[in-house]
């Protein structure tokens, strides 16, 4: 069935407007309705955003489902959207995540319940927006604007220390978008339109990409974010509201590789290949260096924030390894096994990620802290929430037949075609990663219990349960058959690659 | 058969599922039956493939499932391969499953856990089954790290001991040391070959011999040996091979059935079972040989050593087990890869039985484990007893029993083998004889003669376990009595393993050698009795009745003679002591040191909040400028005039 509707406009301003419906309806509706409503349109929209899956064609690299109208004419600035199998997988986890952070703000948020409803519908449709965006201003705004929301959530709805949280937040990755702008205004120069594919195309020197390449990477790398601009992740997991965490984690870290593989690489492939070593270095010290720093803390939502860094390295690992494969095997198929890697590793994190931060949720709505001292034998109480954590346990640290395996094996082996030694040092994430996410579930969930207050907890109610059990038959799914999300992108991966391999100094300059 | 297979996995599957989800609802009796049900229909249809490529030499079938996913031009697949080393595998594991399914219904009958309980170990079963039938790297690495989660799972069984989540969490981490090898093995393979198919790899490994890859400048290394000791290291984790050992004595704090069927009979054999899947790519490369040889020969000697000063009944058979993986090992760097299965085979039953027979004292016993609180128990426990004396004597290597068989051929052959080192690990497997036969029956006298030194209250309540108990044991006793005898000739010197295990012909002239000698089950026997490892064994026997029988008062003042020593062997060589205060402590005070310096001093204070305050400073510095005075004004406009004329006359003058 070919329905011929505007599916992505719908799917970033449906939940926009919705938004702005249940914050300015909020005080008539009262609270149980606009719950009901923010919970609907979540789920409309994420219906409809699997016509999309459905109506994929996933031959070829083409963006589809393009819409074009001229939004300002005199800078030539469009509204043009689109999604190919790169950000394909991304909208669904966002409109899929968007349902889950709804229900899991259910009945914790008490206080501003249609703003906070609100809130994330509106960062919905902004996120989707980034993710298809081809023009790079209309990308530039969805980007900045989609901050606001999630400063608000942070700093309305988060905890004691939230101010410092999200200025910090605020001002690093505004910062690192700045410099963004100015590159993209270059090449708007350069180029004269404000189109993606135009600047994808254009040729540049090596400087000119050097400087550009530098840019973009400040901005990215805020977002994903890699060592050393990282320290920013920590503290706002810790302050935000569990639902924000989930979106920071799930989301809005995979708009870094997502803006390195839509823009960086393409772009400027060849200062990518000139820096590669350099990128991969910083990968590398992330898994690595980040893993010990996670081993340390006393804080669950540090810990795991922590691990989201450590396994956000395997997402830029995977990019940025493809020069030095093709250098070592001769085939760009091997190259393009890497960024596949980085891929998956994005989408099974957003699961993973999400699913860590539901469940200290869950203790930290009971308990109200996060110290994983305070805890201890919650196995004895929660028995059900105990199999559910160990399974996301698990699969944080790896384990095959879940989904964080697919992504780090995946990198790990085409790492090996770079440099024993990056397979190496990307392989330490077996132990450490076991290590530390395993050695927090015991001090969390085994033993006897050793605070009186432990004793009083609840096990998870049927909400709870609906939503960690959807996250649970993701993470198993996509562990043991993670085909279909590979087939998705294969064609647009491969034209990546193509395009990137294509080195654009060759391009004499019209 | 393809169906059939799909079949034998997932039975186990569907039980693990019913029993876990819906244990509330079908109780226990439900999910005992369930379970049994499961792993019985395994073992059927696992008999019946068995039948058909072992005895009616039926094709191997190399089957794939479903392709778990394509990149880079490469397919992964979840697939079976089904020759004679996986059909032999496929039995042991599923029966031995059965023997410890049953038997837990009166281990654990009082346990609140019950069934969780059964519903991991038949998870057990099938990730065991997807493990051995697998017939790609992939597939095999699936099942491995499957096999150790359920293993993590069982150790910490029982969550409020503190040992026990301690030791379930060392038994994770220290696998995962041997996955980190493992996964860099398959990369390698990957890299090399462009395929995870076993058919495919070791295809091309003979192409291999011979290239060299440079991992530090200016080494050359030789790749297959590379690759061979990556995978090895893998082995080494989960068949608990020195210095990855560690975890397996601590994995007693599980349930005993676990340890029978986990931590002795069938995950902790996986490493055997891989290396002599992996035979096509260790057979080229001599070093990698030569080091299993090495690392098995050391594991064998001194781990049974071990077992000499250990008082916990379980912790004794743990020893053992060590010890006897170290013997598999030993044979596998031989190239005696279906001595070291047969081995595997063998010890399956007999060390089952074992550990189930200790089950069935601690459970008598009032779960005392202690064997200096034990004594006698024979005339409360007749089953227990003579099942246990049994499994002492396969286990020792007395003639006609099973482990007689087994053991014999893997010391002959090593004695026979070229390998690098093999003198080596004769030697060390020769007097590890006498230590095996000295520790088991330490532990056969401590427990079941002598006088009892159990309370008076204990010995009022002991007597023998209920009929779930026993029947097992009598099940595992009838093949460690006979299996051995019958299995010999095929598995060694027959047909057996057809194309499933590859030896060159140079390795082979061993057991050539042995095969022509060998002229039926009794003149092995008698020959055996004439050769050192017997006289060994009996020695062994002879050293713990007279210790143990006739002068218990010995064992304290040779234990005060040889204090130094005794305090070497207490305190396990030192490994769990480095590896805690090196490893353990090293890595939280370099996570302590990258957090506190790296993130928070550094980054943090120096780089955020430094640029924060280094803003505010410049900020404090341009309000003073911004006085609001005319003259102060005027006098930097001047001043600026005055800067500006200087660089043009400077620059007119140039």
């Amino acid at each position: 069935m070919q329905l011929d509707l505007p599916i992505l406009s719908i799917c970033i301003w449906l939940p926009i407007l919705g938004g702005l419906w249940v914050i300015f309806a909020g005080s008539k509706l009262g609270e149980g309705m606009v719950r009901v409503q923010a919970l609907v349109i979540s789920i409309a929209v994420f219906l409809i955003s699997m016509l999309l899956y459905q109506d994929f064609d996933p031959t070829t690299a083409a963006m589809q489902f393009t819409e074009r109208m001229t939004w300002i004419e005199a800078f030539k600035v469009e509204y043009h959207i689109g999604a190919d199998g790169i950000a394909l997988p991304l909208i669904l986890l966002t409109t899929f995540t968007t349902i889950l952070v709804i229900g899991a703000g259910w009945e914790v948020i008490e206080d501003r319940v249609n703003q906070y409803m609100g809130a994330f519908l509106i960062l919905e449709g902004l996120m989707v927006g980034v993710f298809c965006a081809l023009d790079a201003l209309l990308f530039y705004v969805f980007w900045e604007a989609m901050l606001i929301p999630m400063f608000l959530i942070i700093g309305i709805w988060g905890g004691p220390k939230r101010v410092y949280a999200t200025i910090k937040f605020f001002l690093y990755t505004f910062l690192g978008s700045v410099l963004m702008l100015v590159a993209l205004l270059y090449l708007y120069r350069q180029t004269g339109s404000f189109d993606l594919a135009e600047m994808q195309a254009v040729a540049l020197t090596a400087t000119e990409q050097k400087y550009i390449f530098i840019a973009f990477l400040l901005a990215f790398a805020v977002k994903v974010p890699m060592w050393p601009v990282h320290t920013w992740l920590p503290d706002a997991h810790v302050e935000a509201p569990t639902g924000g965490s989930v979106v920071l984690a799930a989301i809005m870290l995979k708009m870094g590789g997502y803006g390195f593989i839509r823009f960086s690489l393409p772009i400027t492939p060849d200062a990518a290949h000139a820096l590669d070593s350099f990128m991969i270095a910083l990968s590398l010290i992330a898994v690595v260096y980040i893993g010990f720093v996670a081993l340390v803390q006393q804080d669950m939502k540090k810990l795991i924030a922590y691990s989201s860094i450590s396994h956000m390295g395997f997402v830029t690992l995977g990019l940025f390894m493809m020069f030095q494969i093709y250098a070592n095997t001769g085939n760009w198929q091997d190259a393009a096994m890497g960024i596949e890697g980085a891929m998956v590793q994005m989408v099974s994190h957003g699961f993973i990620s999400g699913a860590m931060f539901l469940c200290v949720g869950v203790l930290y709505d009971r308990l109200h802290s996060r110290q994983i001292n305070d805890y201890g034998g919650v196995v004895n109480y929660m028995p059900k929430f105990a199999a559910f954590m160990l399974l996301f346990s698990m699969a944080n640290a790896g384990l095959p037949a879940t989904s964080g395996f697919v992504g780090e094996f995946i990198v790990i082996l085409s790492a090996y075609k770079a440099s024993f030694w990056y397979a190496f040092l990307a392989s330490t994430t077996l132990i450490l990663g076991a290590a530390y996410t395993l050695w927090m579930y015991k001090r969390v969930v085994f033993g006897e219990v050793r605070n009186p207050k432990v004793a009083t907890l609840t096990d998870i109610n049927g909400r709870e349960a609906l939503i960690l059990g959807t996250l649970a038959v993701m993470v198993l799914l996509f562990g043991i058959w993670p085909a279909p999300l590979l087939d998705m992108m294969h064609v647009s991966v491969e034209h990546l690659v193509e395009q990137v391999a294509q080195s654009k100094l060759s391009v004499a300059r019209l | 058969m393809k169906e059939l297979c799909l079949i034998i996995v997932l039975a186990p599957l569907v039980g693990a599922v019913l029993a876990g989800l819906f244990g509330r609802s079908i109780g226990r009796a439900g999910a005992h039956w369930v379970t049994i049900i499961g792993v019985g229909i395994s073992f059927l249809l696992s008999a019946h493939v068995f039948q058909q490529v072992v005895l009616n030499d039926v094709e191997p079938l190399n089957t794939n499932l479903y392709t778990w996913l394509d990149t880079g031009g490469i397919s992964f697949h979840v697939g079976f391969l089904i020759d004679e080393l996986t059909a032999t595998m496929m039995v042991v594991v599923t029966f031995v499953s059965l023997m410890v399914h049953v038997y837990t219904i009166g281990y654990m009958h009082e346990d609140p856990g019950y069934q969780r309980f059964f519903s991991y170990i038949s998870l057990f079963t099938f990730s065991m089954l997807m493990l051995v039938m697998a017939n790609n790297f992939l597939q095999l690495f699936f099942g491995w790290e499957a096999v150790g989660l359920v293993s993590y799972l069982l150790i910490g069984f029982w969550y409020k001991k503190d040992t026990a989540i301690y030791a379930n969490l060392k038994a994770f981490l220290v696998n995962r040391v041997g996955d980190f090898g493992f996964l860099l093995g398959i990369a390698a393979v990957l890299m090399v070959c462009g395929s995870l198919d076993y058919a495919t790899v070791f295809q091309a490994a003979p192409g291999l011999v011979g290239k060299t890859v440079s991992i530090i400048d200016g080494h050359e290394w030789s790749l297959l040996t590379l690759i061979c000791l990556l995978l090895f290291v893998g082995a080494m984790g989960k068949s608990a091979q020195v210095p990855l050992h560690v975890w397996l004595p601590d994995s007693m704090e599980g349930p005993t059935p676990i340890s029978a069927l986990i931590h002795a009979a069938t995950m902790v054999t996986a490493g055997i079972f891989m290396v002599s899947r992996m035979s096509p790519l260790f057979e080229l490369t001599e070093t990698a040989l030569s080091v299993v040889l090495i690392i098995g020969s050391i594991t064998a000697f001194f781990m049974g050593l071990l077992g000499l000063v250990q008082n916990d009944i379980k912790r004794v058979v743990a020893y053992s087990t060590l010890s006897q993986l170290g013997y598999m090992t030993v044979a596998l760097g031989a190239s005696a890869y279906s001595a070291a299965m047969f081995h595997l085979m063998t010890h399956a039953f007999f060390k089952a039985l074992l550990f189930l027979a200790a089950g069935s004292v601690i459970i008598g016993m009032h779960h005392e484990q202690d064997m200096r609180k034990m004594g006698g128990l024979r005339k409360h426990m007749p089953i227990t007893w003579i099942t246990s004396l049994i499994g002492s004597l396969a286990l020792i290597g007395f003639p006609g029993f099973a482990g007689f068989f087994s053991k014999d051929a893997i010391i002959e052959a090593v004695k026979l083998s070229s390998t690098p080192g093999a003198q080596i690990g004769y030697y060390a497997c020769l007097f590890g004889v006498f230590i095996t036969a000295l520790y088991s029956f330490r532990l056969y006298f401590m427990v079941f003669h002598g006088k009892g030194r159990m309370d008076h209250h204990t010995e009022e309540h002991l007597h023998e376990s209920p009929a779930v108990v026993w029947v097992p044991l009598v099940a595992l006793a009838i093949p460690s009595v006979v299996i051995g005898a019958i299995a010999i000739q095929p598995m060694l010197f027959g047909d057996y393993f057809g194309a499933s295990i590859f030896i060159t012909e140079a390795h082979a002239k061993g057991l050539h050698h042995m095969a022509e000698h060998f002229h039926g089950v009794l003149p092995f026997m008698l020959h055996g009795m004439m050769q050192p490892p017997f006289w060994f064994a009996m020695a062994g026997v002879a050293t713990a009745w007279y210790l143990y029988m006739q002068a218990p008062h010995l064992p304290a003042r040779i234990a005060a003679a040889l204090r130094p020593l005794q305090r070497i062997l207490e305190a396990k060589y030192g490994f769990d002591a480095f590896n805690e205060m090196f490893f353990a402590g090293g890595a939280r005070g370099t996570g302590g040191l990258l957090w506190r310096f790296g993130d928070v001093r550094l980054i943090d204070g120096l780089l955020v909040n430094g640029s924060a305050r280094l803003v505010g400073w410049f900020s404090q510095l341009l309000r003073g400028v911004q006085s609001g005075y005319l003259y102060h004004y005027a006098f930097a406009m001047i001043v600026g005039l005055l800067a500006l004329l200087a660089v043009f006359v400077h620059k007119v003058i140039a």
